[in-house]
């Protein structure tokens, strides 16, 4: 597979169970050493497409390619290719940080050295503790040096911090960046919006099962939702709101006029909807308000 | 690394982690050796008696090395997600699988050689008259409850429930198959059930094969029932095996 070809590829990936369509045809890509996070509600379908893409369940229809593999024969060269870490799974719990690592390297044909991974899981302290004594922080370093040890060019991150204190998200955080920084490619889901801004190069927004918005999170409150927010206190005292896709002539307005009053406009503010306001207006109960692409 | 040596390796962590686990340590391995103490002390007076109760505890350490451990053992494993997590990696499923029931068999046989040494020495049982034929009773007694335990496992919702499950199985299975008294005086009815449950035909053919000197042949019915039910749990086994916990 040549190194410009996407590390993933989906196209009008579907799966329903029966009558319940879980993901009703989306389409991404994931480049190389990119960090891309699908960002949604619980029960978005969120966890049914990664675990398609990790070989887990297989597709209604579509297509998909995972580093050039179909993952849904689970191809062995795959799974020494890629490293899953799941929203919640166990492991020995008799065995220490150690064992479980050394353990795993076993398992793949290139491991990453142990010390280093254990250091870079933030697993030095711990590294003689048994797993079923780690605290939630601790086991969730663990899943990430397990995932982390063959060597993957490919990581997935299903829901990685949910359930943590702030302390223990931004360790979380930290371990992510250094596996961005040492060039994997990551697909995380969440649905912390701080997270995908904190962490993603590109986000999908899914819900009920598509895609609705695609971007990097500075771009994405520019395209779907393209309006300025101007705010001030008015002439009565109160404060007003007016969305815009101009807000040049409004500010001329609303500034001419206070000048020829001889005020100033007071608490004016002016606006671009951030991640959170597209989020919150795209995954609305009402009817999302981006139409789905044409086919 | 060869699937053989990944198996090797694989078996090797769950010999480390059952010693580790004081529970199963004492489940699986302790407790039939209790039974053959207590029950070998309290019927010392009686040979007839010590006959039958040392191939019986022998069949019920097949029974629980087999299927209780690997009942509870699939129930856990797949609840905690561990099974989930491992099919996430390049580890063979057959190097995995073959691992842990590699440490079952370990948990047998050991068990098998304690009974066996024990009944010579101090049960005055006497070392076994056929040494092959208490090998092929004891395989196929592994193969019959190994499958039925992890059949059992995929019937089992939660692993809270899973000593319920076994044990509502285990235990009334060890007292109508004459495990620790000659079931042939028991009533009609309980003699009926045990005849079509595999546990009393291994406890007839481990007894063949460790005090009476049966020949082979006046057990092969026995071997039949066993291996019947041994191919009933295989398919089933096989056929509701997940490596996922049902949700929801």
């Amino acid at each position: 597979m040549d190194s410009d070809a996407p590390a993933i590829l989906v196209r009008d990936l579907q799966k329903s169970y029966g009558d319940v369509h879980a993901v009703r045809g989306i389409d991404f890509e994931v480049a190389r050493g990119e960090v891309f996070g699908l960002l949604g509600p619980n029960g978005a379908g969120k966890t049914t497409t990664v675990e398609m893409l990790e070989g887990y369940r297989e597709r209604t229809s579509g297509i998909v390619s995972v580093l050039g593999f179909d993952p849904g024969g689970r191809p062995r060269a795959l799974r020494e290719k890629v490293g899953i870490v799941l929203q919640d799974s166990g492991t020995y719990r008799h065995a220490t940080v150690r064992e479980l690592v050394t353990h795993w390297a076993g398992f793949y044909p290139a491991p990453r050295d142990i010390e280093e991974v254990i250091d870079l899981a933030g697993l030095r302290e711990s590294e003689d503790v048994r797993a079923r004594k780690l605290s939630g922080g601790q086991a969730r370093r663990l899943d990430f040096a397990l995932a982390l040890v063959g060597d993957p060019e490919l990581i997935f991150l299903d829901e990685p911090t949910t359930g943590f204190d702030p302390a223990a998200r931004r360790a979380a955080w930290e371990t992510i960046r250094a596996l961005a920084d040492l060039g994997k490619t990551v697909l995380i889901t969440t649905h912390y919006l701080d997270e995908a801004q904190a962490l993603c190069d590109r986000v999908a927004i899914i819900k009920g099962g598509r895609i609705l918005a695609v971007g990097a999170p500075s771009e994405l409150g520019v395209g779907a939702a393209t309006r300025y927010r101007v705010t001030w206190r008015g002439e009565d005292g109160a404060m007003e709101t007016r969305e815009t896709d101009d807000p040049t002539a409004l500010l001329h307005k609303l500034t001419s006029a206070a000048l020829a009053r001889g005020t100033g406009v007071q608490d004016l503010s002016v606006s671009r909807p951030s991640l959170e306001d597209v989020y919150l207006e795209l995954t609305a109960e009402a009817t999302p308000t981006v139409e789905e692409p044409a086919r | 690394m060869s699937t053989a040596a990944l198996t090797w390796r694989q078996y090797r962590l769950e010999r480390k982690m059952f010693w580790r686990n004081p529970s199963a340590a004492f489940f699986n391995f302790l407790l039939p050796l209790l039974f053959l103490s207590l029950f070998g002390a309290i019927f010392s007076g009686s040979q007839t008696d010590l006959d039958v109760i040392v191939p019986g505890i022998a069949g019920m350490s097949v029974m629980s090395t087999t299927f209780s451990a690997l009942a509870m053992n699939m129930v856990f494993l797949r609840e905690q997600g561990v099974l989930k997590r491992l099919r996430g990696t390049p580890l063979p499923s057959g190097a995995y699988l073959g691992g842990l029931a590699a440490n079952a068999v370990t948990n047998t046989a050991t068990q098998i050689a304690i009974v066996v040494a024990a009944g010579a020495a101090v049960f005055g049982v006497g070392m076994p008259k056929d040494w092959l034929e208490l090998l092929v009773f004891t395989a196929a007694g592994v193969v019959c409850f190994a499958s039925l335990g992890v059949a059992l496992s995929h019937a089992i919702p939660n692993f809270d429930s899973a000593p319920a499950y076994v044990n509502a199985i285990f235990l009334p299975l060890i007292f109508i198959s004459g495990v620790f008294y000659d079931a042939g005086n028991a009533p009609a009815f309980l003699k009926d059930i045990a005849e079509v449950l595999p546990l009393t035909h291994l406890i007839d053919g481990l007894s063949a094969a460790m005090v009476s000197g049966a020949s082979f042949s006046s057990e092969l019915s026995d071997l039949l029932v066993v291996l019947a039910w041994g191919a009933f749990g295989v398919f089933f086994a096989i056929r509701g095996f997940s490596w996922e916990a049902r949700r929801g």
